[in-house]
């Protein structure tokens, strides 16, 4: 992968406080954020790549892999993990064909687990590209799926 | 700086102001528990194990990060700061493995000391059940994250004190863990294995892999590898070391240590040592007693001189080795032998700093101290691949860039990795130097940035020189060198404009034909703007070798007495004479290279050589070959067979560092005490007796009992040495010029007024370098050093892990230039030169210049030194190894050789 990155840092003066609007523009641009986006922009930051894997590893808005055209999240707080938040990610997991944290092969869903949404009242939650489902069961939440294909 | 007092549990502290509640404790001598807090780092307060109560605060803040102020007053033990301190241990705890017994940190942990001071016996809560991840791709050191307290020293330790950021807290929450870029190993990161990251482990993750035995005693010691001098702490069981630590109170290293220094002194032990003398029978080098080799070494010396004039003789001295063998050498040359034929490899690095800055300053040293370095406002780096050759010198300058603002320019054609921190880098064509500082100044000139003042009070042969520098704008040095002319006026305003700028510079500067000239420019360039006598600034000239400074101190030159008297100045001779009891030659002697020559001519008939391998590190090593060959008779004294020894008529096994002791003089001119650790092997002897034995059988008898007499000899007829004796140099070694024993020391030179009353400027004019490419040879090779290896490899080499971080016979070469030739990574590619051919393997970087291609000089299997060219300097007699002219091809074997 082998994106050019120099419009983008074109708008930018290469100082290290830049490194996070930086990384949104180029997942923005690329949809994620690469390996080798990431060795660029420590370049011209003039910083370790490793401090640069550490800031997209710690904020869950970057992806460090191509993401699928849906966004599907479930949540596994307390208050959604009490209301069976757990049989709702196994169900999603079964219809998808991928674990949490993983993309499907023909790039139409990527799977996350999410701690909290703050939507407790409506437990179990599930979130797609945005819009949240509340008081899912295993059957709605599969139906939710059925419905974007 | 003001001072506070404040009460720390009913105990009275005055403190400078700024200091954390923490160190203002531990200055009362009252223990607070702490787990991320580290004295060489910035605070963290991460752990929170060091909170306190403080009177008037809320809450319980971490006293490492909070500063004492004026009349607190703090509570380290209430009940309260106990309880949260237990919860927070025990969760760190329940997270860990309990099973101290098998931990390589077992004693020594932090995360043991805190527990058993807050009375914390077992685990409480319910262990969590973590993935067992290790990471062993390193040799030298594993990381093992069940045990890993996220404390972070080892990730500050990485970014803040060596400037690498190989590691990184990779994740959130319970998913973060200490990783590299990309979660790969660690031996594929950046990491430079330093060790740093072990050292300040407070757990077992991050620990030594040879590390399995603790040590019984411990030696303090010089290290051996190089010019830095950094102070080691060997840790010996039995007659083994099995540990090595920087020494934290150390001027020079403060307790760091390069990959060389901490992990790759397994030379010492290593079964290849050689233990008996060897005397060369029916063609084969055989095992012989020391009486026989010493009769055999004394006779053949003695029937040269005899016939042929002691001239016929010469004698190397060794960088490696003490200043009492060096001087005990160039004695032995000068008195037992009776010629001035002694040098040694400073010729083949520095001769041409020695030379330079002689003539301009008087004085062919260093000007200023490894210390200073962290305080310069602007430091000019200048041939001279710092992170590699000199890694502890590197991380000041780093230091001074990232935690005081000075302004780096780089001057290099290679992409070194000290860029990383520049804030200009100049690229130019190698060998093309004097024309870039001549515009430089040039420019300093023109636009009034000159110091006239100190021009008209400190300096003389200005005028001369200004008018040298007329038609030398940058314009003009654009086409020659290659850098644009904006950047040569960004870098003249840049330097100029400092307070104190430093320049730091070594081989790239002194291995050309030029040599001398570049150093003259550097020395021209730091006079012209004021920058020479005070602190932090100078020309700074990294020394590459352990002791090369010393050998050169103490007169392992063919003309100079130790202290740099020249042999050729009747009253100095006639006071050494005196000194050491015989006549002596008066005439200078021979270089190296010029040994070589007159080897190859039949002049010279025998040559004695102590701890050097000029089968590996002089140009042009057919010629050297068959220089050698053609002797009547070659005597090596090492500690190695190493390919010089394997041509010997005699070879005598030497000690190791780890077996004598002596002192080393650092590049800073520092004089350190080494130490004996452990016995040598088998019959090997101590080198300044092998030496008192063959003087002594050649009729000029000399007796010693103890190095520390030699050294009191020394300094009776060394002046710069004057007030050194093992006594003196005991715990930290003064800086030379210390004339006399009440004498502190000399930090930075020239204060006042220069060694020669007033620094002389050179007018110094562009000349070519002596081959460049051309149709039938149309690279650039140019070589040098790599982190992981010293030298001829004689001692790196025989480190396993060493040997695996950076395997052999590699050249680096520009993607582009790869591409056009169709060569790919890894592929072993012939590379020749007019005088020889080797197989290399392509390593593809940027780092390289295009049409340059870099070599190091390190490995046997290709030795670089075979295509070098043996061009001398005029002055210096240094020879060009970083300029000579290569063709390549893609060769048909699949190893690098020669
Ligand atoms: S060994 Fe040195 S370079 Fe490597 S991770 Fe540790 S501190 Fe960093
Ligand atoms: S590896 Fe050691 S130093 Fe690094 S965070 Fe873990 S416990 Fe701290
Ligand atoms: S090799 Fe040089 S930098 Fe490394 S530990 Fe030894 S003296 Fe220090
Ligand atoms: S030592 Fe103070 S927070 Fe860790």
């Amino acid at each position: 992968m082998e994106e050019n990155l120099d419009g983008i840092f074109s708008q930018y003066a290469g100082e290290r406080g830049e490194l996070i609007p930086i990384l949104q523009d180029v997942q923005r641009a690329v949809g994620y954020v690469p390996g080798a986006a990431m060795t660029q922009t420590a370049r011209f930051l003039r910083i370790p790549e490793s401090a640069v894997y550490g800031v997209v590893t710690f904020y869950a808005q970057f992806h460090l892999t191509r993401q699928g055209e849906h966004g599907v999240k479930v949540c596994q707080g307390t208050a959604c993990h009490v209301r069976g938040g757990r049989r709702i990610l196994r169900a999603v997991e079964k219809k998808l064909g991928i674990r949490s944290g993983e993309t499907s092969e023909d790039y139409r869903f990527s799977l996350e687990r999410v701690a909290c949404f703050g939507s407790c009242a409506l437990a179990p939650v599930m979130v797609v590209d945005g819009k949240v489902h509340g008081r899912m069961t295993p059957q709605k939440a599969v139906r939710v799926l059925e419905a974007l294909e | 700086m003001a001072q506070i007092t404040l009460t720390i549990d009913a105990v009275g502290a005055t403190v400078p102001e700024g200091t954390s509640v923490l160190e203002a404790a531990l200055s009362a001598g009252i223990y607070i528990p702490t787990l991320c807090y580290d004295k060489d780092l910035e605070p963290y307060g991460a752990c929170r194990i060091c909170i306190v109560e403080i009177e008037g605060m809320d809450g319980l803040p971490t006293s490492c990060t909070t500063r004492a102020a004026d009349g607190m007053v703090v509570r380290t033990d209430t009940e309260r700061v106990n309880r949260v301190r237990r919860t927070i241990c025990e969760m760190l705890i329940a997270d860990h493995p309990a099973d101290c017994l098998t931990c390589p940190a077992n004693q020594s942990c932090e995360l043991q000391q805190v527990a058993s001071h807050l009375g914390i016996m077992q685990q409480r809560l319910e262990p969590l059940e973590r993935e067992h991840v290790l990471d062993e791709s390193n040799p030298f050191f594993k990381l093992d994250l069940s045990t890993c307290i996220l404390c972070a020293r080892c990730v500050r330790a990485c970014n803040e004190l060596r400037g690498v950021g190989a590691i990184e807290l990779v994740g959130r929450g319970y998913e973060c863990h200490v990783g590299t870029f990309l979660d790969g190993p660690m031996v594929e990161s950046v990491c430079e294995s330093c060790g740093e990251c072990v050292d300040r482990c407070p757990t077992g993750a991050l620990s030594a892999k040879a590390e399995r035995l603790p040590p019984t005693r411990e030696v303090k010691t010089t290290c051996v590898y190089c010019g830095c001098g950094c102070g080691l702490v060997l840790g010996v069981r039995g007659n083994r070391i099995v540990r090595v630590r920087g020494e934290a109170a150390h001027p020079v290293n403060r307790g760091s240590l390069c990959v060389k220094g901490r992990f790759g002194l397994d030379f010492v032990g290593s079964a290849d040592r050689l233990t008996a003398p060897l005397i060369r029978r029916d063609g084969e080098l055989q095992e012989a007693g020391w009486e026989e080799a010493l009769e055999l070494v004394a006779g053949r010396l003695s029937e040269i001189k005899a016939e042929h004039g002691p001239d016929a003789l010469a004698g190397l001295s060794s960088a490696k080795c003490t200043n009492e063998e060096n001087y005990l050498f160039q004695k032995f040359v000068r008195a037992a032998l009776g010629t001035n034929n002694v040098d040694h490899c400073a010729r083949l690095c520095h001769a041409s700093t020695v030379v330079g800055l002689a003539r301009a300053f008087g004085s062919g040293a260093m000007t200023n101290s490894l210390g200073e370095i962290e305080h310069a406002d602007c430091i000019l780096v200048t041939g001279s691949n710092t992170t590699e050759a000199h890694p502890i010198i590197a991380l000041r300058i780093i230091a001074a860039v990232e935690r005081h603002g000075a302004r780096l320019i780089v001057a290099d054609p290679r992409r070194i990795d000290l860029v990383r921190f520049a804030d200009l880098h100049l690229r130019q064509r190698s060998g093309t130097d004097v024309a870039l500082f001549n515009a430089m100044m040039n420019v300093i000139l023109g636009e009034g940035l000159a110091d006239e003042k100190f021009i008209a009070s400190r300096t003389e042969g200005f005028e001369q020189f200004r008018r040298a520098l007329e038609e030398c704008t940058p314009e003009w040095a654009e086409p020659i060198t290659g850098v644009p002319a904006g950047e040569i006026r960004a870098a003249a305003r840049t330097y100029a404009g400092a307070e104190r700028a430093s320049i730091i510079y070594s081989m790239g500067i002194t291995q050309h034909t030029t040599g001398t000239d570049n150093v003259l420019s550097l020395a021209n360039l730091a006079m012209l703007t004021g920058n020479v006598g005070r602190p932090s600034t100078g020309v700074n000239p990294l020394r590459g070798q352990n002791n090369v400074q010393g050998a050169c101190d103490l007169g392992a030159l063919p003309d100079v007495y130790p202290g740099y008297q020249k042999v050729d100045d009747a009253g100095v001779r006639r006071s050494f004479e005196q000194a050491w009891g015989v006549p002596l030659p008066a005439e200078p002697g021979l270089t190296v290279v010029e040994m070589t020559n007159a080897a190859a001519e039949g002049l010279l008939k025998g040559l004695y050589v102590m701890g050097e391998n000029p089968m590996l590190s002089d140009p042009n090593v057919n010629h050297v070959r068959e220089a050698l060959e053609k002797l009547d008779f070659l005597c090596v004294q090492d500690i190695f067979l190493t390919e010089t020894a394997r041509l010997a008529d005699v070879v005598l096994p030497g000690v190791s560092f780890a077996e004598k002791d002596g002192t080393f003089t650092n590049t800073e001119r520092r004089v350190q005490r080494v130490r004996a650790a452990v016995d040598s092997p088998g019959e090997a002897r101590q080198d300044w007796a092998i030496i008192c034995e063959v003087a002594s059988r050649l009729g000029y008898p000399m007796h010693y009992d103890h190095p520390s007499q030699i050294m009191d000899e020394m300094a009776s007829v060394t002046p710069i040495y004057g007030g050194m004796s093992f006594e003196r140099v005991d715990e930290v070694g003064p800086q030379w010029p210390c004339p006399d024993a009440e004498h502190p020391g000399t930090v930075y030179l020239h204060e006042g007024e220069f060694k020669r009353g007033r620094g002389k400027f050179h007018p110094v004019r562009f000349r070519e370098a002596a081959e460049l490419p051309d149709e039938e040879y149309p690279f650039l090779l140019t070589t040098g050093r790599c982190l992981y290896h010293f030298h001829t490899g004689t001692l790196s080499r025989r480190s396993a892990g060493l040997e695996e971080l950076s395997p052999p016979a590699p050249f680096e070469i520009h993607p582009e230039d790869a591409a056009a030739e169709g060569i790919s990574e890894g592929q072993i590619v012939q590379i020749t030169s007019r005088r020889g051919t080797v197989r290399a393997r392509a390593v593809l970087t940027e780092r390289s210049r295009p049409g340059m291609i870099f070599m190091p000089f390190h490995f046997r299997e290709a030795a670089a030194n075979l295509l070098t060219n043996d061009a001398l300097d005029p002055v210096a007699k240094i020879p060009e190894y970083k300029v000579c002219a290569v063709r390549l091809k893609k060769a048909h074997e699949s190893s690098p050789g020669c």
